[in-house]
C-alpha cells in the first residue's frame, strides 16, 4: 500500500494515536516520553507509532503534516500538535476534555 | 552566519516580536559540545491573533525550514499574542530534558529527519 495511504488509514482508524521516538514505555526522547505522560494522564487507550522503527512514516508524515518534527498526536484525524501543545492543552484541562470526547465520554 | 543567529534574524523580520528569547538547549542532549541541534523560542507577537496553536508552529517551521535543513533537530515552542503573554505573567514553560534517543539514530538519519 502507498504509504500515504498508510498514514490516511491509520488516523482514520484510530481516534487517538500519536507518532513518537520509543514507545509508550519506553519513550526515546524527552519531548516523547513527556507527551506521553500528558496522554496516559487522561486515562484513555490511544495508538501509537514509533517512528524510529518506521523510516518511511517518519518522512513522509513531516510533509502530510507540514509538522517537521515528533511527537505528532492526532485525534480524530486532527493535528493536535507537539510536545509544547499538548503539554498546554493538557495543564488547561483542555486535553482530557478532547481524549474523552474522541472516546464519546463526556468529561 | 551561525543557525542561533540566522533563528533570531528570521523571527525578528519575520513576525516583529514584542519580546523574544532563543535559547540554545543543545547541551542538555546527546549531541557534541557547541552543538546547534536544540532550540528554544518564546515569542509574542501580534501575527499570532487569530491562529491555531497549530498554524503558529507551522508558520515558525516554515520560516525556519533552512535551520532545520541546516541540522536543527529540535525547536520548543512558545507562541503567545501580546494579551496571551500578560495572561502567562510572562513566563514560558521548561524543555523537557533528554532521554539520549539520537544516539540510537545514526547520524545521516538524524540530519534528515529532525
Amino acid at each position: 500500500m502507498d504509504i500515504i495511504e498508510t498514514i490516511k488509514n491509520q488516523l482514520e482508524s484510530n481516534d487517538i494515536i500519536l507518532y513518537m521516538k520509543g514507545s509508550p514505555q519506553m519513550p526515546q526522547c524527552g519531548f516523547s516520553a513527556r507527551t506521553v505522560q500528558a496522554l496516559m494522564a487522561c486515562g484513555e487507550r490511544f495508538a501509537y507509532v514509533n517512528i524510529l522503527d518506521n523510516p518511511e512514516i517518519r518522512e513522509n508524515l513531516k510533509t502530510y503534516s507540514n509538522w517537521p518534527t515528533f511527537p505528532q498526536l492526532y485525534i480524530k484525524g486532527e493535528l493536535i500538535g507537539g510536545c509544547d501543545i499538548v503539554t498546554e492543552l493538557y495543564e488547561s484541562g483542555e486535553l482530557k476534555q478532547m481524549v474523552a470526547a474522541a472516546v464519546g465520554k463526556s468529561a | 552566519m551561525n543557525i542561533e543567529q540566522f533563528i533570531k534574524d528570521t523571527l525578528a523580520t519575520d513576525f516583529a516580536p514584542s519580546f523574544m528569547e532563543v535559547l540554545n538547549e543543545s547541551h542538555q542532549h546527546s549531541v557534541p559540545k557547541n552543538s546547534e541541534t536544540h532550540f528554544k523560542i518564546v515569542l509574542v507577537s501580534d501575527t499570532f491573533e487569530g491562529k491555531s496553536k497549530v498554524a503558529r508552529h507551522q508558520l515558525l517551521y516554515k520560516n525556519l525550514d533552512a535551520a532545520l535543513k541546516g541540522g536543527v533537530h529540535a525547536l520548543a515552542m512558545h507562541l503567545y499574542t501580546p494579551e496571551e503573554w500578560k495572561l502567562a505573567n510572562a513566563q514560558s514553560p521548561d524543555s523537557p530534558q533528554c532521554m539520549g534517543g539520537s544516539k540510537k539514530e545514526p547520524l545521516a538519519a538524524k540530519r534528515a529527519s529532525v
